[in-house]
């Protein structure tokens, strides 16, 4: 390394640490506090599955944010490709991971726990400020331990575009009556009312979740999850009418397509809304494209449950279960709680917002910023089903199934009949 | 000197096949290490068979493969061979041009066929002017991958059956030209005879490609939704988060069942005809 690329080196890293110092008023809590008495140093390793450019870019912003100011920490990064990480998750974790991995809260962050796989941070916990109850919950073992740093969020809901809405008069849709409603009325003006696509599989889940929610509510959803309740359920089955009736105004033939499809159709307006997460908005351009993006809240189905629960999947960092560097690790883990860490990503990523609370919203896009505000006033906060639930139950059993209802979405019995049967012999396991 | 060879054998073949017919015996989840209590007796195999809705259509589509390969492309490209064999006027250029699918990456194919079967800015709705939608309809998409499938396995058999008829004595043909054979009839009372050893081959490699489809409907859907094969099935279970090694290697092992039976059938007609 030549002296003139070291001194630029040190250079970008001081201005960084010294942008996400001015970045928010939290820092003062960011370092020092896991370790209490030892001063943590030497070399932490750490896993992304981070790896398209622009969040790439972004993680190795932070890092080196983080190294200015760690007072010898440093952090070595092992990228994989996204898909591949996910995929050997198990034998990654069981071989000679990481001090610090990239994974995500709720059911699959507890599996792991569960098997000792992941390492005990409850005391980085009782360092981190600026985190909600729920978030804190989210990343709380079945042990009752904390296993997880909470780093960005996004809400599902239902995207549009308001400039289409104005234009052609339409309003937000409070009750599922008035999205039907609604729905007539894009029909007969040319458009698809509500964009669809489940070709990868996992897709459809988020509309699943959002009608149990509705229907059923947060309590039974999570119970339905957890494999406490049975499929055969009229409860189940009711969710399944109502989305069948919802088939009639979404895109047709959505097992031929992506997600990214269905949301360029949003994002030409050929559909008018579309059921999703934040990330839809990957799909359309910076500046004024993405500026003409909104969303509102799934609409009510029964005024006794009401819309408080809301779908938001939270991504974050786990320790490892035998860390090398477990003074650095945690340390590590302690800044990545924090607003600081947190504002340099979210600024690399405008479809997510920061998981503490204390994070300077004023660079926030309007989306951003109204995403904050939905996840804030949001009263239950489900995950994911493929995050609230098994992945072996997830994967072999609800995409296959899924897919099936939207194939032929007559015989609910039928299908409600074989998920209860294959999640008896998953769970039983 | 068999040591060796010996040792390659059931080390890298026997002993996972084995492990994989025990691990169907189990639940595991492969974390950890197996315990007494993992085992489960035929549970995952009364599972596969009654309770995995995607498993029969998987045995369907796997057989609909087989013969599809067995009946269209690989006759297909065994008369590609014998046209091309003919020393035509630039037989390499056509060569190549069938060949070319086998060489191409599968990522390449999958894209390739994407552009000609995607509903919307597909080649074939577009001349046709149909809606149908190939790869995300269940009764299509199958057949769909059919043909690209074939139009892979096309030129691969080409290429070894050219080979063989390149290595066909001469005189032979010339031998049943003068004794006033057409050309039809040369080639099936003559030449195909004496090309048995390609023969075998050919219809072994067919099995074996048959059998163990699986890249172009990954690709495509990962194997769902009118596309389950019995090898994605074993992929879908085993890899990733899903971790069911148990009832995965169990569908493994139905597959190896499967796939022993044509080698032992092989077996058989290969020493029967060797005697």
């Amino acid at each position: 390394m030549s002296r003139r690329t070291m001194l630029k080196g040190t250079m970008g890293a001081a201005a960084l640490a010294a942008l996400a110092a001015c970045g928010s008023g939290s820092t003062s809590t960011s370092t020092g506090g896991a370790t209490a008495g030892s001063k943590a140093s030497g070399v932490v390793t750490f896993g992304s599955n981070q790896s398209d450019a622009v969040p790439k870019a972004a993680y190795a912003a932070f890092v080196k944010a983080y190294e200015a100011q760690s007072g010898g920490v440093t952090i070595q990064t092992n990228t994989v490709d996204h898909n591949t990480f996910q995929e050997n998750i198990n034998n990654y974790l069981q071989g000679s991971p990481d001090d610090v991995f990239t994974w995500f809260a709720g059911y699959r962050m507890r599996f792991f726990a569960e098997q000792g796989l992941a390492g005990d941070i409850s005391d980085v916990w009782k360092n981190v400020t600026g985190m909600s109850d729920g978030f804190k919950a989210a990343s709380t073992g079945t042990d009752g331990k904390q296993y997880f740093i909470p780093f960005d969020t996004y809400p599902w809901a239902v995207f549009y575009r308001p400039s289409v809405f104005k234009a052609k008069g339409y309003t937000v849709p409070k009750t599922m009556d008035d999205f039907y409603t609604l729905s007539a009325q894009i029909k007969k003006d040319g458009m698809v009312p509500l964009a669809f696509a489940d070709k990868d599989g996992w897709p459809a889940m988020g509309t699943f979740d959002q009608l149990n929610l509705r229907l059923n509510g947060y309590d039974f959803h999570i119970s339905l999850m957890a494999g406490k309740e049975s499929w055969t359920d009229q409860k189940v089955k009711n969710v399944f009418d109502a989305w069948r009736k919802l088939l009639e105004v979404s895109q047709p033939d959505s097992l031929g397509r992506t997600w990214q499809e269905a949301a360029q159709s949003l994002q030409k307006n050929e559909a008018a809304t579309y059921v999703l997460g934040m990330f839809v908005g990957q799909q359309f351009s910076a500046g004024a494209d993405r500026e003409d993006l909104d969303f509102f809240t799934f609409p009510e189905m029964d005024s006794t449950i009401g819309t408080d629960a809301i779908e938001a999947p939270i991504d974050g960092f786990m320790m490892s279960k035998k860390p090398k560097n477990e003074a650095g690790a945690k340390d590590f883990l302690t800044y990545l709680s924090t607003a600081a860490a947190q504002e340099v990503y979210v600024k690399s990523d405008p479809t997510v917002i920061a998981a503490n609370s204390k994070a300077d919203t004023s660079g926030y896009t309007a989306l951003q910023k109204k995403a904050v505000e939905f996840i804030g006033n949001a009263k239950h906060i489900s995950q994911f089903m493929d995050r609230d639930t098994r992945p072996d139950f997830a994967s072999t059993v609800m995409i296959p199934a899924i897919q099936t209802f939207i194939g032929n979405p007559k015989d609910v019995d039928g299908l409600v009949n074989s998920i209860e049967s294959q999640k008896k012999s998953i769970f039983a396991s | 000197m068999v040591a060796i060879p010996s040792i390659v054998v059931v080390g890298l073949i026997w002993l996972p096949a084995l492990s994989s017919v025990v691990l169907s015996f189990t639940r595991w989840n492969g974390i950890g290490n197996l315990s007494a209590h993992d085992f489960v007796g035929l549970t995952n195999y009364r599972n596969i068979a009654t309770n995995y809705p995607p498993f029969w259509p998987a045995m369907t589509h796997n057989l609909i493969w087989l013969l599809v390969m067995f009946f269209v492309a690989t006759p297909a490209g065994m008369f590609l061979a014998v046209l091309l064999d003919k020393e035509i006027r630039g037989t390499r250029v056509y060569q190549m041009a069938l060949y070319m699918p086998v060489v191409l990456s599968l990522a390449l194919i999958g894209f390739i066929w994407q552009l000609i079967f995607s509903q919307q800015n597909g080649l074939l709705n577009a001349v046709t002017g149909s809606t149908i939608d190939w790869f995300g309809d269940q009764r299509y998409n199958l057949w769909a991958a059919l043909v690209a499938t074939s139009w892979r396995q096309v030129g691969y058999i080409m290429l070894l059956y050219l080979a063989g008829l390149k290595a066909v004595d001469h005189s032979l043909r010339e031998a049943a030209a003068i004794d006033g054979c057409t050309e039809s009839k040369a080639f099936f009372r003559v030449i195909f005879p004496v090309m048995r050893p390609i023969n075998v081959i050919i219809l072994v490699v067919t099995f074996i490609e048959s059998l163990r489809a699986f890249d172009l409907v990954w690709i495509i859907n990962r194997g769902r939704n009118g596309l389950e094969l019995i090898a994605t099935l074993v992929t879908q279970n085993v890899v990733g988060e899903a971790s069911r090694i148990g009832f995965g290697s169990a569908l493994a092992t139905v597959m190896l069942l499967i796939s022993s039976g044509f080698i032992v059938i092989y077996l058989r007609v290969v020493m029967k005809g060797d005697r």
